[in-house]
């Protein structure tokens, strides 16, 4: 479970979250959603400690984040696996190193169990015969892949996706969202995702919550969310084709019944 | 008011760059890369800028000091001079501010703005340190190497040059590059260009991890860590010289 209680944070006199206070629970996937430049992207990094926050608290679990120390924090990132917009690769190391860079690092494990944990997490990604390339080489959907694989490689219990299929194409993206859906459940991972993609929020959306100009507007689940009486998260909500078509369908039913 | 900031922020960043490492496997095997990535790829120009400098010095000295009463071998002795005390470890650091400097911020710049140090962060890594730490040793350790190279090769420099136009008699210049050596003026040579390499990849890395924005943001990075560390490096110079060789 991650909670975060009252955060505020501006940039330079500009308020960007406006009081959020969310729960974000264990084992689901938990979505963010909104249009862009809405805060999603800024309210993840202050989750995970890349912005501080004007004020409020943020707990991960029973640890209150907000109030640790720079080095009792790093204990608290051993846990955190985070998937960047852009995959965030390191360009100068090939898939193998990347995935392997965390384990290099903080364990003592061989070689070859290194190896071992980096072809197990590979696989899980399904990403093979990439092994040696580097990120410059890679396709969107492969790039995505091994930024999954680098994340879960220490076998996190927290997950954060900052707008994980941007960039792909709709049927690359349905594959990566069930991959982080089915890996969140698998290992009971409390699992944030960014989007502003109204077909992960059908496909995924366990818990939702809505975001707009800095404020906390709507929160709920995928079932409630065609219903919603917001006229905003409507907005957001129609202005996709699918979701339209989804809402089309939901009223003639309700009129043959 | 601004320039003190800047000024506390690199320090802040110095501070975190030298604090402990992971692990020191890792960074023994980065510092390695980097040698040969900002070391060893330098030799070249290096190499070509020094032999045509020491080929003009010659050429230039041999016409200023035409006259019967001067000894020919002083061409030879005032290129090794050139050479050692300022051209091979001041304009040398000069030239790798521009090769090196931009090259390390805007590496780094691109790592900012495409969120690898963010990604760095998370993972619990030292992004400062490990980035950064590695590129400061290696050219610390291996600009030295650059410096007597460029020595070496301006001398041939000025030798081909006296043997192929017969400016002068080719065992003079070898009389003059002999000629009243001192360990100390190479020496004096090794300690600022250390200290130049240190001024180069510090600010430059600087320059890059504080970038924010976009591709044009980290170009303007690139090229202010060439100004801003070659006017530190002429400040060091003055200064070095004064506390090494007075
Ligand atoms: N480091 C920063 N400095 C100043 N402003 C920022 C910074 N990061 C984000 N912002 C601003 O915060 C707002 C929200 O951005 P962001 O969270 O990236 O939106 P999105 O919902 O698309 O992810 C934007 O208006 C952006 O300009
Ligand atoms: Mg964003």
């Amino acid at each position: 479970m991650i909670k975060c209680e009252h955060i505020f944070k501006s940039f330079d006199g500009r308020t960007v979250l406006d009081d959020i206070s969310v729960e974000f629970e264990t084992g689901k996937t938990n979505l963010i959603i909104g249009r862009s430049g809405s805060g999603k992207t800024v309210l993840l990094k202050t989750l995970v400690g890349l912005h501080t926050p004007d004020s409020g608290d943020i707990y991960y679990d029973d640890t209150c984040f907000s109030s640790l120390d720079f080095t009792e924090r790093k204990t608290v990132r051993r846990d955190i696996g985070m998937i960047f917009q852009g995959g965030a690769l390191l360009d100068s190391s090939t898939v193998i190193e990347n995935v392997k860079l965390p384990l290099d690092l903080f364990t003592d494990q061989s070689e070859a169990e290194k190896r071992e944990r980096v072809d197990f997490c590979l696989k899980r990604v399904r990403l093979d015969g990439a092994d040696n390339l580097y990120p410059s080489e890679l396709s969107g959907g492969m790039i995505k892949r091994v930024a999954i694989a680098r994340a879960i490689v220490m076998n996190p219990k927290y997950l954060f996706c900052d707008e994980p299929n941007s960039g792909l194409d709709p049927q690359t993206s349905v594959v990566i969202d069930n991959l982080i859906h089915d890996i969140t459940r698998e290992y009971d991972i409390t699992t944030i995702i960014n989007t502003h993609d109204m077909n992960s929020v059908m496909e995924i959306g366990e818990k939702i919550v809505y975001i707009h100009e800095g404020h906390k507007w709507w929160e709920g689940t995928k079932d409630d969310i065609l219903q919603a009486d917001n006229r905003e998260l409507n907005d957001f909500v129609f202005a996709s084709a699918m979701a339209k078509r989804a809402r089309g369908a939901e009223m003639r039913e309700d009129r043959t019944r | 008011m601004k320039i003190f900031e800047l000024i506390g922020r690199y320090f802040l960043l110095m501070g975190k760059v030298f604090s402990r490492p992971e692990k020191i496997s890792i960074y023994r095997r980065r510092v390695i890369y980097e040698m040969e990535a900002l070391g060893m790829n330098s030799i070249g120009l290096t190499a070509i800028i020094s032999v045509f400098i020491g080929a003009a010095i010659t050429l230039q000295m041999s016409i200023s000091l035409e006259s019967p009463f001067i000894p020919q071998y002083l061409i030879g002795y005032a290129t090794r001079e050139t050479m050692t005390l300022e051209f091979s470890s001041t304009v040398v650091a000069l030239i790798l501010a521009g090769k090196v400097g931009s090259n390390i911020a805007s590496e780094i710049g691109t790592m900012r703005i495409t969120e690898q140090i963010d990604a760095l962060e998370i993972m619990g890594i030292n992004s400062a340190s490990y980035l950064i730490l590695p590129k400061i040793i290696a050219t610390v350790l291996f600009f030295p190497f650059l410096t007597l190279l460029s020595i070496m090769i301006g001398s041939i420099g000025g030798y081909a040059i006296a043997v192929l136009t017969g400016i002068m008699i080719p065992n003079d210049y070898i009389e003059g590059l002999l000629f009243d050596f001192r360990v100390y003026s190479v020496v004096y040579s090794l300690i600022k260009i250390a200290v130049f390499a240190f001024i180069i990849t510090s600010i430059s890395a600087f320059c890059g991890y504080y970038a924010k924005g976009n591709s044009l943001e980290v170009g303007k990075a690139s090229t202010r860590a060439v100004v801003v560390s070659s006017v530190v490096i002429m400040i060091f110079n003055l200064i070095l010289t004064q506390l090494l060789l007075t």
